[in-house]
């Protein structure tokens, strides 16, 4: 069993949890991911590592509300447990190898941050300033109320708020913030970071294309054991087939084909929802939602 | 009685075992087990131990079922075999055991299969517990991986009084044995969960969620564990695909994924979270035992399904008892016939599988004739859900991050045959990640090989 040390809301239907996972918490990197079931029925749900302390040997985990699993996780409170805990999977973000220091540190760095994707670039970004590398963050969100990590955020990188309605920041998407930060600021970048929804994903890295800056994303495509043996994660990057789960998560933004992965990610779309719905409604659920038949 | 044939094993009807996940084969009873047993010739030179990888002495504790001391025959096999509940179901023993037993020139072999079933689950409903090794000899040792090899490798040291730990990288013990092996062919609580009891009985201690490669490499095991000696027992996890368009699409399905939502993460339950794609009309591409499998779990989940194999029915890699029940349970199989190409919807949904027609040409490396397409035969079979059975490879995590351990062009791990020994000091490996995909009497062998290799070192 793992323990959970600190579980706190976010924002509307995104949760943060410290867990106690001493085997994860001694070897992770920024731009791994954990796998979490909750208990015997719960399904393996992939995260990406948010935090992670060492000495204490916790792991930082942010998620949001989607399935019948997640809504379920969102009830533990601090002093409950993950029946199951694994990880770190995956490959580390390129930019915290030692191989690439030399190059990185004389980088500059922009991260854009959609919404919940904002927990996996906060390793990223206090890594590279531990190391000295002052980076550019964007934190972009739908309104105010949704922005999560931005106090911690600050700490460790320039950030440049945007949601869409205007509430806090500039008003405007990721791109709008990028084109801000690029074109009318005069910064340039020697590298982007995009983690968040896949359409946002999308959108940003066609811009970065345009810009011209070497763009990686960190993809969430569904997985089962997350260690290659599945293929569930399979996605096309470059026109060759890879595993998200020991390929990446992160590739070339310029190369992942968004459209076939956003398709991919809908697979379950319906199966999710009804057990949700079921999970929500209990027997008073007799269809009609359009998610059943 | 007729002799010459075996007394007939009890098994569901296959409409309605056709919609459970209830196991298929009942096995026998005291009286129909001590019936077979008398069928046995208890020949003085038994071709049946040479058969069996482990070389369970058969006509012994055959001997001990016809005179019903069941408990010896248990201790009997025992002696060589961890695992006997579960050998006694997924075994090919028409290719070994009773494949070599002498009963079978005229008429058929004894059925050493069901009888070993038969002991193995008398010893559990009668709470017959393994004998463990009377002191430990302070060495540790870890296993990596849970499946057959690394459990048969792991009871075996245990016995020799060696402080053992399995690590395994799901969150359940058991491999391919919890994951690939659905619930009507080997029933996981009983049978399955008993038996990994059984082992951790012996002293084994299991660590879940550890993925070495990940979590923790086999260098860190030797040098900051402290652990004496490790044997890999990987297994061949990853799936192959055909590399034909449309293969991204949803709806397509490695039979590894489709096996491991359906046995290890119980989709085919309502009362699991995880979610799985029954599907109306299934093809699956391939004819080994894990086609089978996903065919036979397809269907149980209300499919129409087709067995879509590029050769003749005779060259089938399936067990004939699979086939033969997989056929007698509705599934269709489309023999001589190649996928092409998968079609898609504006969705990105399956809507239907490509197929040539094939025939059988020159035999080819492997000894079977090689399937050669028939020109201008293509032809589509409208289906929403595609499943890849193609077999499996090992994974690389592990040889990948291991310091001087040597893989040959199949990524395969180098290891010696009768003692596993690879090319790392105090690393030992065995099964699938050596073999590439086989059975799991093979990776017991391996595992049985493993114990004695590393035992041998460590006595030095």
């Amino acid at each position: 069993m793992y323990k959970i040390l600190k579980a706190e809301e976010l924002a509307a239907n995104i949760y943060l949890m410290d867990v106690e996972a001493p085997r994860v918490a001694k070897y992770c990197l920024p731009g791994q991911f954990v796998i979490v079931k909750m208990d015997e029925k719960g399904e393996r749900i992939p995260l990406t590592i948010c935090d992670y302390d060492r000495e204490k040997g916790t792991v930082t985990i942010v998620f949001q509300t989607v399935g019948a699993s997640t809504k379920r996780m969102a009830d533990l409170k601090a002093g409950d447990s993950f029946r199951d805990f694994t990880g770190p999977l995956g490959m580390p973000s390129e930019l915290v190898e030692e191989k690439n220091f030399d190059k990185v540190k004389n980088e500059k760095v922009l991260f854009v941050a959609g919404g919940v994707g904002t927990a996996p670039v906060y390793p990223q970004v206090k890594w590279l300033h531990e190391h000295g590398i002052q980076a550019d963050v964007i934190i972009c969100a739908k309104t105010k109320d949704l922005l999560i990590i931005e106090d911690d955020m600050r700490k460790v990188g320039n950030v440049t708020i945007a949601t869409d309605d205007g509430s806090a920041g500039l008003k405007g998407m990721g791109t709008d913030a990028v084109k801000e930060l690029v074109n009318n600021q005069g910064n340039k970048y020697d590298r982007c970071v995009i983690i968040g929804p896949m359409i946002m994903m999308k959108f940003t890295a066609m811009l970065t294309k345009e810009l011209n800056i070497p763009t990686i994303v960190s993809l969430n495509p569904i997985m089962v054991d997350g260690t290659g043996m599945c293929g569930a994660c399979r996605v096309t990057v470059g026109g060759e087939v890879k595993f998200a789960c020991v390929d990446g998560p992160e590739f070339d933004g310029h190369k992942v084909d968004f459209d076939q992965a956003m398709k991919r990610q809908q697979m379950y779309k319906t199966e999710e929802g009804r057990a949700m719905l079921k999970l929500q409604e209990g027997d008073t659920h007799h269809g009609g939602c359009g998610q059943c038949s | 009685m007729d002799v010459l044939k075996k007394v007939p094993v009890r098994e569901q009807d296959p409409k309605e075992r056709a919609t459970n996940f209830e196991e298929v084969c009942l096995g026998y009873n005291d009286e129909e087990a001590k019936c077979e047993a008398e069928r046995c010739l208890k020949c003085k030179n038994p071709q049946c131990v040479k058969g069996c990888p482990v070389a369970i002495n058969i006509p012994e504790f055959i001997q001990k079922v016809q005179d019903g001391e069941i408990e010896e025959a248990y201790k009997i096999i025992g002696k060589s075999s961890a695992l006997p509940a579960i050998c006694g179901r997924v075994c090919p023993q028409e290719s070994q055991c009773e494949g070599k037993c002498i009963r079978g020139i005229k008429g058929e072999p004894i059925s050493i299969g069901k009888l070993e079933r038969y002991v193995a689950d008398w010893a559990r409903e009668n709470n017959i517990e393994p004998e463990k090794a009377s002191e430990l000899n302070g060495r540790k040792v870890a296993v990596i991986g849970s499946g057959p090899s690394g459990l048969t490798c792991a009871g075996d040291l245990a016995k020799l009084g060696y402080d053992v730990t399995i690590f395994e990288a799901l969150h359940e013990a058991g491999g391919v044995l919890v994951y690939g092996i659905p619930e009507f062919r080997l029933p996981k609580q009983t049978v399955v969960k008993s038996e990994i009891e059984n082992v951790k009985k012996l002293g084994v201690k299991i660590e879940t969620n550890v993925i070495i490669g990940k979590s923790i490499t086999i260098d860190q095991l030797l040098e900051d564990e402290g652990f004496d000696a490790v044997f890999i027992g990987s297994g061949a996890g990853l799936p192959r695909f055909m590399g034909i368009p449309g293969e991204s699409a949803n709806g397509v399905f490695s039979a590894n994924e489709y096996l491991t939502r359906s046995n290890l993460m119980k989709a085919f339950d309502d009362e699991y979270d995880t979610p799985i794609v029954a599907g109306k009309k299934v093809a699956v591409v391939g004819g080994g035992n894990v086609a089978m499998d996903a065919a036979r779990t397809a269907l149980r989940l209300g499919a129409e399904v087709h067995v879509i194999y590029r050769r003749s029915e005779s060259e089938l890699p399936a067990r004939a008892e699979e086939v033969h029940h997989a056929k007698e349970e509705g599934i269709i199989f489309d023999l001589l016939t190649n996928p092409t190409e998968i079609l898609v919807d504006d969705n990105g949904w399956v809507k239907g599988i490509r197929c040539i027609k094939m025939e059988l040409g020159e035999p080819d490396e492997s000894g079977r004739r090689r399937p050669v397409e028939v020109k201008g035969s293509e032809f589509d079979i409208e289906v929403d859900t595609v499943i890849m059975s193609l077999g499996t490879s090992p994974n690389p995590l592990i040889s990948s991050t291991t310091i001087g351990l040597d893989t040959d062009r199949r990524k395969c791990i180098v290891a010696e045959e009768s003692t596993g020994k690879t090319s790392k000091e105090a690393v030992y490996a065995g099964g699938d990640a050596v073999t590439g995909a086989a059975t799991v009497i093979l990776a017991m062998e391996a595992g049985k090989a493993g114990a004695k290799g590393i035992h041998e070192y460590l006595s030095k």
